[in-house]
């Protein structure tokens, strides 16, 4: 069986940066924006092109994608089970735009009939025609960036919208016919308490969206926020103290009690920051946590294709001066040794709270982990942040908390 | 054939540090004419690259230099570099047993210091000529009549036809030689005598073996010589024999009386040339060594390990290589449960220490974690045996020693009068016994302390300028044991004993120390997914104790597609930080842990 793979398409543009964003986004103009879709397309059109031809030249250019023989089977005649508009905040395109985008990929590409195909979205950029047009180039699945009910949280992060223009979005969105909404949330932010946290969760929960990612904040470098919090973060990295940045202590406690809230109100945690209902956990990032390929598309793009992680050029001028190229836009390729690959299997799929199984690790690698990995495994299972039930593996409460740890002791 | 004595001056430089001794012997071998200026570097003598940083002189070097005098006569100066550290004052003392003179090199604007006193002294006790010489006159503080005045009061030596002069800036320095020309007795040994050589120093050089540094006396050597060393009674057949020129050997027929220079014999280790011993012809040996011979024994030890336990080889034949130059550094294998295998390392003093381990990291490229230094304790056994505790794990139960005695220093301590009570206080805490106060003029004083070793061996220096904003200036011999209540301090991480985190430490400042310890200690070892207790104990007594807090939350909570790679590099780098660190029971502490309980006085 020829596996499926998922396709990632970047929109590097926003309204206005957010103060604790570092994901490669920034306003752009109109005629900017028009360009880089031109550039997209193309560069999704090739993809497919070079590939499923089997023109060896380009595609050893491409210097990622190994030239093998003619039993490979070609991108083309793969099926594409996800696709996710990721930004940046790809609803600042105009309908049209992502339609050509998406006319582009369906030409391309083979999609598989019940397709995830979901979009980022920011509330305050959405209209009905907008949706009404989403819906109609296929996109089944909405992903509203929320972050906070709060109106002074909203303004501490640098969010462009209100909480009431987050209403207004999400009751367009249903009424243009999404059945799949996921709301974005954020705790640990600097003043946050469990209370007000909660009140999110109350507020958010009360719409019943099928899916809401609950992350805690991270204070990232070359951000705002790295300037305003970035030392408080390593005080509290530290277990020292902090003025501005909720404790240690309390922001585990918001992790947990938002846990347990969300597991109350229907939500089951199926990663460490995602929570949905039945049936409604997210494809598309599943694949990422359990192995599955994916193309990235666009600006900065990642891609994980046949063992080799790489990614596209990240200067949006280059991308544009190459009209997105795949051969000129591709580039950091870093072909994963077993070893490596071995360690993603965990520390991506341990992500998960249905862990890693036995058998698929052997499946992979062709043997049991106990030769490598018995005696730290049975180690963090002693420790209490491990378990293990018949073929699975995954981590416990305690074992989320301290995931890093977890994941650092089973590196080889 | 020999050369004639009275053509020979051989002379060292001493000086307290920085009043530019290494600059004047610059100047001496430039204005000699050796070296032309565009080949000389900017300090022909200190060639190792730590010394030059550090402003002082490990290694005690010559170099032999042609003038022609004022009288038409062309002289060999040969000049005997010394060390300028207490830790060396027996190498110093070797040294300056070499020479027949010595120039004192004293700064116009600050005049007599502690080790100017100390060196002095030394220099007279081998009856060498001493040729005063004011340096530095070309600073705006310069006061050559105050200082010229004061070394004739405080030293009591003839100062007023000193020569003024500059080093640095090349003033006067024809004055110097000829002063040496004329002050410095020309050597008076005897040619036809049995040869009697002294060696002052040696070293180790890959191409010809073990070089000794010898100075002449009596008879001569060349080569084919067998000549015995009269401590060992080993002989052993000369190769070569030769003089020092800048930084470089410079092979001759013969050494003759008189004379400086080096030779090589089919010598292995720098332990079979110890310095200050006297070498003589096998078959024609002279009746009695030459006086002042002593085994140089170490007075501070501490632990060298590896960083990466497997470079133990590598830390072994570092530490080989360094002692084929420098005999004073003693080490044998030891063995810590936190700190695997390495080596238990014996020196002269701290400077030394610090200089050998800053060796071996930058000429070994070695990692190394060095435990606590000690000094040599003597403890006395209720069973009557003695013995001496040169590693604190090895220390005896309680139950068992009747008593123990711990090294004393007596100290002199130069000091401006507006400083004397910050240094009494110092000494006080340090718990020095105060002898005297001797004012060299108004607004300076020599305060003498007999102190403890074990209590400067750390950090007193440190104190000592930060007390006294540097005006202090400091000097020390060991005076002998003397009773002391001294126990074993402990520490616990995590309930377990950390062997090379031991300590031996006076009764009373124990508390102290331990509660400082296990606070440093909080700060460096990193947080651990469970709680980890820091306790200081005295035998089965706590003490003193902290805690690291247990690490509640490590989460990324994100990770997607597009930062993959960058997660897998996090925690690999979080990994290789553990590796980088030692275990001890369920604890990894940082290699840096174990040293920076060296500096608990810093704030």
């Amino acid at each position: 069986m020829i596996p499926d793979f998922e396709l990632y398409i970047h929109i590097p543009f926003c309204v206005r940066k957010c103060a604790y964003c570092d994901f490669l986004s920034a306003p752009a103009s109109e005629d900017v924006r028009e360009r880089y879709v031109q550039a997209l397309c193309r560069e999704i059109r090739e993809s497919g092109e070079s590939l499923r031809d089997g023109k060896m030249k380009e595609r050893a250019l491409h210097g990622v994608i190994r030239a093998s023989g003619e039993n490979e089977p070609s991108l083309a005649k793969r099926t594409v089970s996800t696709l996710f508009f990721g930004g940046g905040t790809p609803s600042i395109l105009e309908v049209g735009q992502i339609e050509r985008i998406m006319k582009a990929c369906r030409e391309t590409f083979l999609f598989a009939e019940n397709a995830e195909i979901s979009l980022e979205a920011n509330p305050g950029t959405l209209t009905m025609d907008k949706l009404e047009g989403y819906r109609r180039a296929g996109i089944n699945r909405l992903s509203l960036g929320l972050q906070s009910v709060h109106e002074n949280e909203l303004r501490l992060l640098g969010r462009i919208h209100s909480y009431e223009d987050f209403l207004e979005s999400y009751r367009l969105a249903r009424k243009a016919g999404f059945t799949n909404i996921n709301v974005d949330l954020m705790s640990a932010l600097p003043g946050q308490t469990w209370e007000s946290y909660r009140e999110c969760l109350e507020k958010v929960t009360a719409l019943a969206p099928e899916h809401i990612s609950a992350y805690s904040l991270i204070v990232e470098e070359g951000t705002l926020f790295y300037e305003r919090y970035g030392d408080e973060e390593k005080r509290r990295e530290a277990g020292k103290e902090t003025l501005l940045l909720p404790s240690e202590e309390e922001e585990r406690e918001m992790y947990e009690n938002g846990v347990d809230f969300l597991r109350k109100a229907g939500y089951r945690r199926y990663e460490i920051s995602n929570f949905a209902r039945e049936g409604y956990a997210c494809r598309h990032n599943c694949g990422y946590w359990t192995g599955v390929e994916y193309l990235g598309l666009g600006l900065g793009a990642s891609s994980y294709m046949e063992g080799t992680r790489f990614s596209n050029v990240r200067d949006l001028k280059r991308y544009l001066e190459v009209d997105g190229a795949p051969a000129l836009v591709r580039e950091l390729p870093e072909v994963l040794s077993e070893e490596e690959k071995k360690e993603e299997f965990f520390f991506l799929g341990l992500r998960m709270m249905q862990g890693v199984s036995a058998a698929e690790f052997e499946r992979r690698f062709g043997e049991s982990w106990e030769r490598e990995y018995g005696a730290s495994m049975q180690k963090l299972i002693r420790m209490g942040y491990l378990k293990q039930e018949g073929d699975r593996l995954f981590l416990t409460e305690e074992g989320v908390s301290v995931s890093n740890e977890v994941f650092a002791e089973l590196l080889l | 054939m020999a050369i004639d004595q009275k053509k020979i001056r051989n002379f060292c430089i001493i000086a307290h540090i920085d009043h530019g001794k290494s600059t004047l012997a610059d100047r001496i071998i430039e204005k000699t004419g050796l070296l032309t200026s565009r080949e000389m570097q900017e300090q022909v003598l200190d060639n190792m690259d730590l010394e030059r940083e550090r402003g002082i002189t490990i290694k005690s070097q010559a170099v032999r230099t042609v003038y022609k005098a004022q009288d038409g006569e062309e002289y060999i100066l040969n000049l005997i570099d010394t060390p300028g550290h207490v830790d060396f004052n027996y190498e110093v003392s070797r040294s300056l047993a070499a020479c027949d003179g010595a120039i004192l090199v004293v700064d116009a604007a600050q005049g007599v210091e502690a080790q100017t006193l100390a060196n002095v002294y030394l220099a007279m006790d081998h009856d060498l000529e001493i040729m005063p010489v004011i340096n530095k006159i070309d600073l705006p503080s310069a006061e050559p009549e105050r200082v010229i005045e004061e070394i004739e009061d405080v030293i009591g030596i003839e100062a007023h036809d000193a020569p003024l002069i500059s080093a640095k800036q090349g003033i006067n320095i024809e004055e110097v030689l000829e002063q040496i020309v004329q002050k410095i007795p020309a050597p008076k040994g005897d040619p036809q005598a049995p040869l009697k050589a002294l060696i002052f120093d040696s070293l180790y050089d890959s191409y010809k073996g073990i070089i000794v540094f010898i100075r002449v006396f009596d008879g001569s050597v060349k080569k084919g010589t067998r000549i015995r060393l009269m401590s060992t009674m080993a002989e052993f057949e000369t190769v070569e024999v030769g003089t020092f020129g800048a930084g470089q050997f410079i092979p001759c027929d013969e050494l003759s009386a008189g004379m400086v220079g080096y030779l090589t014999a089919s010598i292995k280790t720098l332990k079979e040339t110890r310095v200050g011993d006297t070498v003589t012809d096998a078959a024609n040996p002279c009746d009695k060594a030459l006086p002042g011979y002593k085994k140089v024994t170490p007075m501070v030890y501490c632990g060298l390990y590896p960083a990466d336990g497997a470079r133990y080889n590598d830390l072994r034949d570092a530490l080989e290589k360094l002692q084929l130059n420098d005999a004073s550094l003693q080490f044998e294998p030891e063995t810590s449960i936190a700190l695997g295998f390495g080596f238990r390392c014996g020196f002269l003093g701290l400077l030394h220490l610090e200089i050998i381990q800053e060796r071996l990291e930058r000429e070994y490229n070695l990692d190394l974690v060095t435990t606590a230094p000690g000094v040599v304790y003597k403890i006395y056994k209720t069973n009557g045996e003695c013995l001496e505790l040169t590693n604190p794990s090895n220390m005896p139960d309680p139950s068992e020693i009747e008593h123990m005695e711990e090294p004393m220093v007596s100290a002199e301590i130069m000091v401006t009068t507006e400083y004397i009570g910050a240094i009494m206080n110092l000494c006080q805490e340090r718990r020095g016994v105060y002898i005297s106060t001797d004012y060299i003029e108004k607004t300076r004083a020599v305060l003498k302390y007999e102190l403890p070793l074990n209590e400067i061996i750390y950090d007193f220096f440190d104190a000592l300028k930060s007390r006294s904003r540097g005006y202090a200036s400091f000097d020390y011999e060991i005076k002998g044991y003397v009773p002391s209540k001294l126990v074993k301090l402990d520490i616990l991480i995590n309930k377990e004993e950390v062997d090379a985190l031991s300590f031996i430490v006076f009764e009373e400042s124990a508390y102290e120390r331990g509660r400082k310890m296990c606070e440093k200690l909080k700060d460096e070892i990193p947080r651990h997914l469970f709680e980890i207790p820091i306790q200081a104990a005295i035998g089965s007594k706590i003490i003193a104790r902290e805690t690291v807090k247990a690490m509640r939350k490590d989460v990324l909570a994100k990770c997607y597609g597009g930062d993959i790679s960058r997660k897998r590099k996090l925690l690999e780098k979080q990994k290789e930080g553990k590796k980088r660190m030692r275990q001890i029971g369920n604890v990894e502490i940082p290699q840096k842990a174990f040293m920076s309980v060296l500096k608990l006085d810093e704030e």
